[in-house]
């Protein structure tokens, strides 16, 4: 019996050496690639924005090299999985920065995550750049700029505004409720811009309730709700709850629009809400595939001749976020981390699938507009630009 | 009122389904004094066979939850001969580590074979997704279900334990183990056959919240499994009107917690009354002089 229990404890110990040496780079640097490092959400909650950014990023950088490459090299990524955990993340980023040499690292998608790697950045010299970590207290923290931080999405603050703005303006809504994800820095950040707008334009919150994460059950804390009367529902969070949310509040019989961010973008929600319930619903977001600029439609084009799929909007930023990172490769006066940064705060009129953006050197913030889309049975039917 | 009247309908969901776990961790505890800590393991395995029963096999609803509640049968009897059954003479803290550590097998070897993502049920049957509203309540056809589901089980339960010889044989064992031996009865078979009853409950937990909540991940069983244990010791660990009772009792407190607008403080407030519980009433609130054990 002894024996049976030493080779349980055994296999299980290999497992989770096994697991813990998936995937590590080689540290040789190359003089005649560049190399950026991918630290990404491929598995675990939130791992559809990490898998859809990749693949924006793999296309841009096939495009690159196809064409010759950033000051005639050929551009090298490196990919790791952070798991959706900000240790991970962290953990990573020192990887792929002390070992493999990368001059830049794209990711993680997600606020949390994005800002646990930031001081990794600041103190290797190496630029970490998201498309898609929208946190207000990320670039800019207590006061301090973090220099060696980017992002090529607005931040929270705008998604909650233009929300407000759109809710009070084009819904005509006096009254407001609020279910935020209080585990969330991102849920969190929306709610509070949204409520500040919101009230700012004459409105009313309701109420305001929480959730943490992984949360299933929301019927009792919607039946509260629903007892107030209010025009519309603001719920930031992310697709799994989201989507029980919606399909909880709808069998309950709440019919007004429900309003959102870009968490909202995945196919997830679909899939945990069912088509059904997906009538009314609007969210803000950085792209929307129903844009007829010419730019948008080509990306969208090439994107289906690759992918088979529509691209999403993680897939867009992943994609304008790679150009961003060897835009400023190509502009820096030597392929290090310090001179890298120094173009990308410099960054002015950059074109991308997400709108044009220049990065404002004081704040690091892309200044450019936001999307509201709405879904009538599951599928986006209407996207409105809002001004930059 | 019409809101007290919704929300006893969303306690009564969510407490039928702690009541259908905590069944099979009191049945465990009364024969052989063990908190399998194991069993929210084999609600979150079963809800993970009702799903890949509905979306890879294409089987209807009431297949899949026979077939989730006959693979836990199984997976139950497996743990209990292949974790418990050589530690029957061990000390008890043993076999309770082994509980533990069973738990964390089943759920990183969900994790390593179906990934650690959620993932959502295929589309329900439209008689499944109908909508009543009666008045100002809504009530869906999966809340109906789920309630209808677990008491039909639990009074077939109640008739296996009560009216059948392997009900009397796990009652007998219950109470004293060696007396039932010398009776001949078969305290292996017996307790394995507790085993396969409790597992089958948690199964059919299992398919009932993932059609209900739409979302299973391997981690699942965690919380819910934690939550139908104080259901058991609230209602007084050992005893079936007890699990019962204590299931429905944290049910209706988690939605008046939430209801009252503090649902961040629901998990709290139920593992408070646990505490609570365990000081004033450590038998639990039937747990008095009721013979009656299993």
């Amino acid at each position: 019996m002894k024996r049976r229990f030493a080779a349980i404890a055994a296999a299980a110990l290999s497992l989770s050496l096994l697991a813990g040496c998936g995937g590590s780079g080689s540290a040789d640097s190359n003089a005649d690639v560049v190399r950026i490092g991918l630290n990404y959400e491929l598995s675990g909650p939130v791992a559809t924005y990490g898998d859809a950014s990749v693949k924006g990023i793999q296309m841009a950088v096939e495009e690159i090299n196809a064409a010759g490459g950033v000051d005639g090299k050929q551009i090298e990524i490196v990919k790791y999985d952070n798991k959706s955990e900000p240790a991970e993340a962290t953990t990573l980023a020192t990887k792929l920065m002390a070992n493999d040499g990368v001059v830049s690292v794209i990711g993680p998608a997600t606020s949390g995550s994005f800002k646990a790697t930031i001081p990794v950045a600041t103190q290797n010299k190496v630029p970490v750049v998201s498309g898609s970590a929208t946190a207000d207290d990320l670039l800019v923290q207590n006061g301090v700029l973090q220099e060696f931080a980017f992002r090529t999405c607005f931040s929270d603050s705008y998604q909650g505004t233009a929300m407000a703005n759109f809710a009070s303006e084009n819904l005509s809504a006096k009254t407001a409720a609020i279910l935020k994800d209080t585990s969330s820095d991102y849920a969190k950040g929306l709610a509070d811009n949204f409520a500040a707008q919101f009230t700012a334009n004459g409105g009313t919150i309701v109420a305001e309730e929480g959730y943490v994460a992984s949360e299933t059950e929301f019927n009792a804390t919607l039946t509260r709700m629903k007892s107030q009367s209010f025009d519309v529902m603001y719920v930031p969070g992310y697709y799994n709850e989201v989507g029980l949310i919606i399909k909880q509040a709808r069998d309950q019989g709440i019919d007004q629009p429900i309003l959102g961010g870009d968490g909202f973008d995945s196919p997830g929600l679909l899939e945990k809400a069912g088509a059904a319930a997906l009538n009314n619903v609007f969210f803000t977001n950085h792209y929307s595939s129903l844009d007829s600029d010419p730019t948008v439609q080509a990306f969208i084009q090439a994107f289906k001749d690759k992918y088979g799929e529509e691209p999403n909007a993680f897939h867009a930023l992943g994609y304008d976020t790679a150009y961003f990172v060897v835009d400023a490769i190509g502009r820096a006066s030597e392929p290090t981390g310090e001179a890298i940064q120094q173009a990308m705060a410099s960054t002015t009129d950059f074109t991308g699938v997400t709108g044009t953006f220049s990065i404002d050197p004081e704040t690091h913030e892309p200044v450019k507009s936001a999307v509201v889309i709405e879904l009538a049975d599951g599928v986006q039917v209407s996207a409105e630009r809002s001004p930059r | 009122m019409e809101q007290i009247l919704q929300q006893l309908v969303n306690g009564l969901s969510i407490g039928s389904i702690y009541a259908l776990i905590a069944l099979g961790y009191t049945m465990v505890y009364g024969i052989i004094q063990l908190i399998n800590f194991a069993h929210g393991d084999v609600y979150m395995v079963g809800a993970y066979v009702g799903y890949a029963s509905m979306s890879f096999l294409g089987l209807d609803f009431f297949t899949s939850l026979l077939l989730a509640m006959a693979v836990c049968t199984v997976l139950g009897v497996i743990i209990e001969r292949v974790a418990y059954k050589p530690l029957r003479n061990s000390t008890r803290i043993a076999v309770l580590i082994t509980a533990i550590g069973v738990s964390l097998l089943l759920e990183y070897t969900m994790m390593y074979f179906a990934g650690p993502e959620h993932r959502a049920y295929p589309a329900l049957p439209g008689f499944m997704t109908r909508i009543f509203r009666i008045g100002p309540v809504s009530i869906s056809s999966i809340q109906i279900m789920i309630v209808t589901i677990s008491i039909v089980l639990m009074i077939v339960l109640q008739f296996i334990v009560r009216r059948t010889r392997l009900g009397k044989a796990m009652r007998a064992v219950s109470q004293d183990r060696d007396a039932a031996q010398l009776m001949g009865i078969s305290v292996d078979n017996t307790i394995s056959f507790t085993f396969a009853l409790g597992s089958a409950l948690a199964g059919a937990a299992g398919v009932l919240v993932g059609v209900y909540y739409n979302s299973v991940n391997p981690l699942m069983g965690i919380l819910p499994g934690l939550k139908a244990f104080v259901a058991a010791v609230l209602g007084g660990i050992g005893l079936i009107p007890g699990a019962l009772l204590g299931g429905y009792v944290i049910g209706a407190t988690e939605t008046f917690v939430a209801s009252i607008g503090f649902s961040m403080l629901r998990d709290a407030v139920v593992f408070a009354l646990l505490i609570i519980v365990l000081i004033f009433k450590p038998a639990g609130l039937l747990g008095k002089n009721v013979r009656e054990k299993v």
